[in-house]
């Protein structure tokens, strides 16, 4: 069983804490994505993870057994790093076979798994070349390869798609979940894109500032953020949040985000945010798939808002449109024939029913 | 490309090579002259008809050193002092390189820079004081130091280790770290990994200090003069200056083979490993 | 199984804070123990002999008796000292001036050809180099003999006088720096052509856009990015041309009269084959100031370096 474990993991550098106590339990055969900006500490958890740095405070487990002082090459785990780290002097079979042969394994042995991974990766034929003489996606599926072949417990990712240009990225993530139905390892998975997290993850670890902020389903991280940091920083096009004020009047909540415009909030969640009418630090967030083009809405709590669109982005499928209210820009995802131009004032329709109230100060999502 | 472009490129071309070749010239005449030279006999030369060409080339010059035991010695002096100079420096500097570059300890960048100062310090300022203390050593154990020629083994890493260390911290600091954990991960221990991996990635490195090492410890020529005086001491370069003009009577052709002979090795080396020798020049002053 | 987790972890805990601490000192001296060898011997072969050449150079002749600056004084009195101190500096600078053009110059004549032909040229004006210098100053100073200098014999069938050139002191001088441009302008070679490499093509071709000829693109283009490379190889030349032994030993002793006497020469002269070894280390004691002050500018320069890439 391949489970791990972290527990209150803590880790400082010279006094600057990186890594602020998190607690993660990831199931044998999860596939785990961290997620953050620059500076988060998912790289400095993967590392500890690994091995490869010194662990402050706190525990790791791995299939139960604490590997704090455990050297990374007896916890019997596998790393894809960023920069693929593939030896350059080696040609491919040597690179992929290279832990297997310090293990001392029989060549045929050695030659049948190698051979069975680059099957798997689509690499065979590149056995015997050196990594100066292949492309990005070539050698990062031979890193992938050199995981893949030692069959460790776990797997660790460091970005690395990053180094790949879009397209091939895209491709890539593709590669990696197919390689990971395949041989179902648990995998730990770290990357600053929030796309790849969302595509690639069982589950989304978000992190910010050395804690984490939500982990959960993908679905469940999209639709229902628990911070105001969740909420910003999963989806593309982001979510529209804004500084709103919360009226009662008679009995019914409405949410008002400037002179013009204000909404009624759907009756189902009068109860729950009643509490908190009149209060000051609160934000409106709604996503831009739910600012759409005026349209015949027979669905309750779909309100219309008229705007004046600063600026279109005709994307093909849709177009964004770009306008500002209450000094924040806000993005609606319109289908492309409603035609609508910049500075021509126009109707788009607000879904509420998925909008989000959240508290500034806490950064709760109410 | 327009047409004017292309003629200003002819032109600036057609320019380039003859300056080159007036260059090359000027930097190979010597070398060449040597040669030329060394293929005369005594009478040829004296004659002084046309310097610049031999009429009469003969090897006796060559066959009469390689066959003098005088000057064997010194061959054979200069390359035991050389090989073994180069080992000890090897030792000393890969070590201290690997630690100076990808450990860190207290100290370690203050250590580095420190290390290429004292490659600044010249020998010209340190010959006087080391004569005193190495005759002052002897006097003190009794071993015999002074004007034997393995006391260069002691001093001539002096000249080698700082810069050596310093173009090897160059390159071992160019070695990504990630190729290290990834050998960690994959289960290696600490010396598989620096026998496996890091070492064959820092040839090129090793290669360039080894012929730097070299090349300065067979051209030296104040210390051998000052530490090894007797015939049967010298290496080569001060073995050619001290015995071969002897009073007024010079033999030329003799010695321009000599040093010429004596230029060999250094020139064998380049000839087949220029790149690893100029990539130890560059290293020292563009790195970054 | 969660429970016997926690006690496994629970018993842990300070055992593993301790041995995590010991490990990371445990490396740290291990790094320390390898550069030992280093450390040691640049403090016992370099850093001690140059600071006992201080106290040797405040000895009397024998090395018995304390002079103070008995010596120093001896030396200012004399006029041949100041008289090398001038010597060892215009050969210095004229040298170095002319290594450091030469090899710009030269740099880009071969940095204009194309890169095939570029690696063979290189090979080929290297060389001086590569020889060392105590053989080639032979080749030198058989091209410069009176009775049978190869130069002097084109001069005279072109029909001008023979030079005397290491008989006179001028000439000698001459020739001295001459011999040490031949040997070192290679080294600048090399260094600026692969500083001109490093130039990004892109920025000259803006420049020509913006209407700069030839020499304004260098001025204003090559120069200020090569600027840390020529004050790199300009200390670091200044310091070993300043230090220079070999070529001046061989080619004229010092001579004639004592004309081309530099620091290291005289130092060798006075201190081991005088056998006044104090006095000798006095003499080479005053390169020192002079060594200091560029090891200052190139430690500055360095440490630049480091901060603006």
């Amino acid at each position: 069983m391949a489970q791990v474990t972290l527990r209150n993991l803590v880790k400082d550098y010279d006094q600057t804490p990186a890594v602020r106590g998190i607690d993660l339990d990831i199931a044998d055969k999860e596939f785990v994505v961290l997620v953050g900006p620059s500076g988060c500490g998912k790289t400095t958890t993967l590392r500890m993870i690994a091995g490869l740095e010194d662990i402050t405070g706190g525990e790791i487990l791995i299939g139960g057994d604490v590997v704090n002082d455990v050297p990374p090459k007896d916890r019997d785990i596998a790393m894809v790093f960023q920069n693929y780290a593939l030896y350059p002097h080696m040609t491919v079979h040597e690179n992929m076979s290279f832990g297997l042969r310090l293990k001392k394994l029989p060549k045929d042995e050695i030659r049948r798994r190698v051979a069975a991974v680059a099957g798997i990766l689509g690499i065979g034929e590149l056995l015997d070349r050196k990594p100066k003489q292949l492309s990005g996606g070539q050698r990062q599926r031979v890193a992938m390869g050199r995981a893949i072949v030692r069959n460790p417990k776990v797997f660790l990712f460091d970005e690395p798609l990053s180094n790949l240009d879009a397209k091939l990225r895209v491709h890539m993530r593709t590669e990696i979940k197919k390689v990971h139905q395949k041989v179902r390892t648990t995998t730990v998975y770290v990357t600053h894109d929030q796309v790849e997290a969302m595509t690639l993850a069982d589950r989304v670890v978000v992190m910010n500032a050395g804690r984490i902020e939500q982990a959960g389903a993908p679905n469940d991280l999209y639709h229902s953020p628990a911070t105001l940091f969740v909420a910003g920083f999963i989806g593309s096009p982001a979510m529209n949040i804004t500084g709103c004020a919360l009226e009662e009047t008679a009995g019914a909540l409405r949410v008002r985000l400037d002179g013009q415009v204000s909404f009624p909030v759907p009756a189902e969640r009068t109860a729950r945010y009643r509490a908190y009418a009149g209060q000051r630090g609160l934000l409106f967030g709604l996503r831009p798939e739910h600012l759409t083009e005026m349209r015949p809405h027979s669905v309750a709590n779909q309100c219309p808002v008229e705007v004046t669109p600063e600026v279109t982005e005709p994307m093909g499928m849709e177009t964004l449109v770009f306008f500002s209210v209450n000094g924040t820009e806000m993005c609606a995802r319109t289908n492309p024939t409603a035609n609508t131009q910049p500075g021509v004032r126009t109707q788009l329709l607000a879904d509420l029913n998925h909008m989000h109230l959240i508290d500034e100060a806490s950064g709760r999502v109410l | 490309m327009s047409a004017s472009l292309r003629k200003e490129r002819r032109a600036a071309l057609a320019w380039s090579y003859v300056f080159l070749v007036l260059f090359a010239v000027i930097f190979l005449t010597p070398p060449l002259y040597m040669f030329i030279t060394s293929l005369k006999t005594s009478a040829e030369i004296s004659s002084a008809k046309l310097p610049w060409w031999v009429f009469h080339p003969t090897l006796d010059n060559y066959s009469a050193l390689l066959t003098s035991p005088a000057y064997l010695t010194f061959f054979r002096n200069s390359a035991v002092v050389c090989v073994a100079v180069v080992a000890i420096t090897m030792a000393i500097s890969i070590p201290a390189a690997f630690s100076l570059s990808r450990m860190r300890f207290w100290g370690s960048g203050a250590l580095a820079t420190g290390v290429f100062l004292t490659y600044l310090i010249p020998e010209t300022l340190l010959f006087i004081p080391l004569f005193k203390i190495f005759a002052f050593v002897q006097d003190w154990t009794g071993i015999e130091l002074m004007n034997h020629w393995w006391i260069l083994i002691v001093i001539f890493p002096t000249l080698t280790v700082p810069f050596c260390t310093w173009i090897m911290i160059g390159y071992f600091a160019s070695i990504p770290k990630e190729l290290d954990e990834a050998a960690l991960i994959d289960g290696a221990g600490y010396l598989q990994v620096l026998t496996r991996i890091f070492l064959p990635v820092a040839l090129p490195g090793v290669i360039a200090a080894t012929i730097f090492a070299f090349t300065v410890s067979w051209a030296d020529f104040l210390y051998p003069m000052a530490f090894a005086t007797s015939i049967d001491q010298m290496v080569l370069p001060a073995g050619i200056v001290s015995t071969l003009i002897k009073g007024d009577v010079f033999n030329w052709g003799q010695i321009m083979t000599a040093a010429l002979l004596g230029a060999a090795p250094p020139l064998v080396i380049y000839a087949f490993l220029m790149d690893y020798y100029i990539a130890g020049l560059t290293a020292g002053a563009t790195k970054g | 199984m969660a429970n016997g987790v926690v006690q496994a972890a629970g018993l842990s805990v300070p055992r593993r804070r301790r041995s995590g601490r010991r490990l990371a000192r445990h490396k740290s001296t291990i790094a320390f123990l390898m550069a030992l060898p280093l450390i040691a011997l640049i403090a016992a072969l370099v850093i001690y002999p140059a600071l006992y050449s201080l106290h040797l150079a405040t000895l009397n002749k024998s090395m018995e008796r304390f002079v103070g600056l008995g010596n120093f004084a001896f030396l200012f009195k004399r006029e041949l000292f100041w008289m090398v101190i001038k010597q060892t500096v215009i050969f210095a600078l004229s040298a170095v001036i002319f290594k450091a053009l030469i090899g710009f110059v030269v740099a880009h004549f071969v940095h204009n050809i194309p890169a095939k032909g570029q690696r063979k040229w290189r090979g080929m004006l290297l060389v001086p180099w590569v020889i060392p210098p105590a053989m080639s100053t032979l080749a030198w100073f058989w091209l410069f003999d009176p009775s049978y200098s190869a130069f002097n014999w084109v001069l005279t069938r072109v029909g001008l006088d023979a030079v005397p050139w290491l008989g006179e002191p001028l000439w000698a001088r001459f020739s001295v720096i001459l011999v040490n441009v031949w040997y070192g302008a290679p080294f600048f070679l090399i260094m600026y052509l692969a500083a001109l490499k490093s130039v990004p093509e892109q920025l000259y071709e803006a420049a020509a856009i913006d209407g700069a000829n030839w020499w304004q693109k260098i001025w204003y283009i090559t120069l200020p990015m090569m600027r840390n490379i020529i004050a790199i190889t300009v200390l670091f030349s200044l310091i070993v041309t300043f230090a220079n032994f070999d070529i001046v030993r061989i080619l004229t002793n010092g001579g004639p009269i004592d004309q081309t006497h530099v620091f290291a020469t005289w130092a060798f002269q006075l201190g081991i084959e005088g056998g006044d070894l104090p006095l000798g280390a006095c003499v080479s004691l005053f390169m020192f100031p002079i060594l200091g002050v560029a090891a200052y500018f190139i430690l500055r320069d360095i440490n630049r370096r480091g901060t603006e890439a």
